[in-house]
């Protein structure tokens, strides 16, 4: 599903390298957590997948697609098959809940008649039936990441890449969040996700993939945030 | 590629914007405004040189002693002038015109002065041959030959006045088309600047659509068709700006040179006949000046 080999990451403006051969590989219908503290290189490992960055050595592969060589014609595809949440939703003010997820099928052309079939269905997935009218701004903050989750989703991703998602939640909240995501994953979608949340992975016991320094540092089968701790 | 969200994003963008969106449009509309007065101009000229060209003349005007005495032209120096015109090589026809038939001609072009015409005498107007040439650029063939003879009083020559004429015209014209090309580049950058100014307003929309996989097209074509759409409406609001210019100004200052005949009048067919050109004008300079600045200075 997602394999990267040899993978080093150096930023022009950096003498380290934010990434230092790296080779991990995620199977399909996997949860794996990316952990590991701030400048150890996470977010640089999920912007590789994304394609927000390409590797300065070695070999990245999402799904079919070999992803550090692709034509940037064919970035799209990639990214319509990986789907995103971050720690600040990142939902557009001026649209309501429905139009929010419905924009991210818009953009990619979805033609009408399927956007008012899927965006009621993936709000009752995520639990925002009745919501659907609401703005961004009346919702609490659990809410909003339920919102940015149906989006991420709406179009059926492979992946699921969430980038710190509970980072702005209390930790009751956060819980609702990893459920949410689990039930996610139970669909087959492998989720990726970055955190510093100790509490979650210990209770999660999933996969751990620990990074320090650009290099990875652990890899349990079934983690926890902390070794000895 | 889903057509009416494509539209709404447009009217988003040019509302969010619309102070820049009006400076836009008007600065667009004056460069393009300036750019068809200078084409009209253009075709003026071009029509001005057709009706001319058949009837350009030389005149060999006779001094004040042969146009009081010889009424007929059968006396020398007279008749000796017209068959030395007559037989230059080049010359088409020689007409003789007396001092009567002078005046006459005279009271029928400035009928519609008649103060001007209170105040001449025929005295004052010289017998004269207009000499009509095979090719009415080759002047100075006859003003060389005949220029200080006896009996000449001058050789006027109609060409020269109209390219006097016709220089001042085209001054106009490039000074329309310099000011039109100023007006271009400040169009062009305030085109550029919307447009970096609109993506940037919009860049959480614009990267929720680069993440979820929209294509460059999907990304950037509302930011060109809104570059294209002021354009367009720049160069309508040109057009409209011409055609009340003709009506209220042009027509006003140029009734007494139209009416007779001296220059050509600029009909609404002219306006016509110019504004596709500003159409076109602004839509390739919009939407090239939106690619470019797409490209170079707008990481979407």
């Amino acid at each position: 599903m997602i394999r990267l080999e040899h993978v080093s990451k150096v930023y022009k403006t950096s003498t380290r390298p934010a990434l230092d051969d790296v080779s991990v590989e995620m199977e399909k219908g996997e949860f794996v957590f990316l952990i590991g503290p701030s400048g150890s290189g996470k977010s640089t490992f999920l912007r590789l997948l994304l394609r927000e960055e390409v590797p300065t050595r070695g070999r990245v592969y999402v799904s079919n697609f070999d992803v550090a060589k692709m034509s940037r014609r064919r970035v799209p595809r990639l990214r319509q098959s990986i789907g995103c949440v971050f720690q600040d939703f990142r939902l557009l003010p001026t649209k309501t809940v429905a139009e929010n997820v419905a924009f991210a099928l818009e953009v990619i052309g979805k033609p009408r008649n399927t956007i008012v079939k899927v965006v009621p269905e993936v709000l009752q997935l995520v639990g925002l039936d009745g919501k659907e009218d609401r703005f961004p701004t009346e919702l609490s903050g659990g809410e909003q990441q339920r919102v940015a989750i149906a989006r991420a989703f709406v179009n059926r991703p492979l992946v699921l890449i969430a980038d710190e998602p509970t980072g702005n939640l209390d930790p009751d909240t956060s819980q609702d969040i990893m459920l949410l995501l689990e039930r996610i994953n139970r669909t087959g979608t492998t989720v990726i996700m970055a955190t510093h949340d100790h509490g979650i992975v210990d209770s999660m016991r999933r996969r751990v993939v620990e990074l320090s320094y650009g290099k990875v540092v652990r890899d349990d089968a079934r983690g926890v945030y902390g070794v000895g701790r | 590629m889903r057509t009416s969200f494509v539209f709404s994003e447009v009217v988003t963008g040019l509302r969010r914007n619309v102070t820049m969106t009006i400076a836009m449009i008007l600065t667009t509309a004056i460069s393009l405004g300036l750019l068809g007065g200078g084409l009209l101009v253009v075709r003026m000229v071009d029509k001005m040189q057709a009706n001319y060209a058949g009837k350009l003349e030389v005149s060999v005007l006779l001094t004040n002693d042969v146009s009081a005495n010889d009424k007929d032209c059968t006396q020398q120096p007279c008749s000796g002038l017209r068959s030395a015109l007559e037989q230059t090589s080049g010359v088409e026809s020689v007409v003789f015109q007396n001092r009567d038939d002078g005046f006459e001609r005279f009271k029928r072009i400035f009928e519609a002065q008649p103060e001007l015409l209170k105040l001449a005498r025929p005295e004052a107007i010289p017998a004269t041959f207009r000499v009509k040439l095979e090719d009415p650029e080759r002047t100075d063939v006859i003003r060389q030959a005949f220029e200080g003879k006896p009996g000449v009083k001058a050789v006027d020559d109609q060409g020269k006045f109209l390219e006097r004429f016709f220089e001042g015209l085209n001054g106009l014209r490039d000074v329309a088309l310099i000011l039109a090309l100023i007006q271009a580049f400040a169009a062009l950058l305030l085109i550029s600047n919307t447009i970096q100014v609109s993506a940037f307003t919009r860049r959480v929309e614009v990267g929720i659509m680069r993440l979820v996989g929209a294509t460059r097209w999907y990304t950037q074509l509302p930011f060109l068709i809104e570059a294209v759409v002021a354009g367009i409406i720049g160069s309508v609001t040109a057009v409209g700006g011409l055609v009340l210019f003709k009506a209220f100004f042009l027509d006003r200052i140029t009734r007494n040179l139209t009416e007779s005949g001296i220059i050509p009048p600029t009909g609404y067919l002219d306006i016509l006949i110019v504004s596709p050109w500003l159409f076109l004008v602004a839509i390739v300079i919009s939407a090239t000046t939106g690619y470019v600045t797409l490209r170079l200075y707008v990481r979407l």
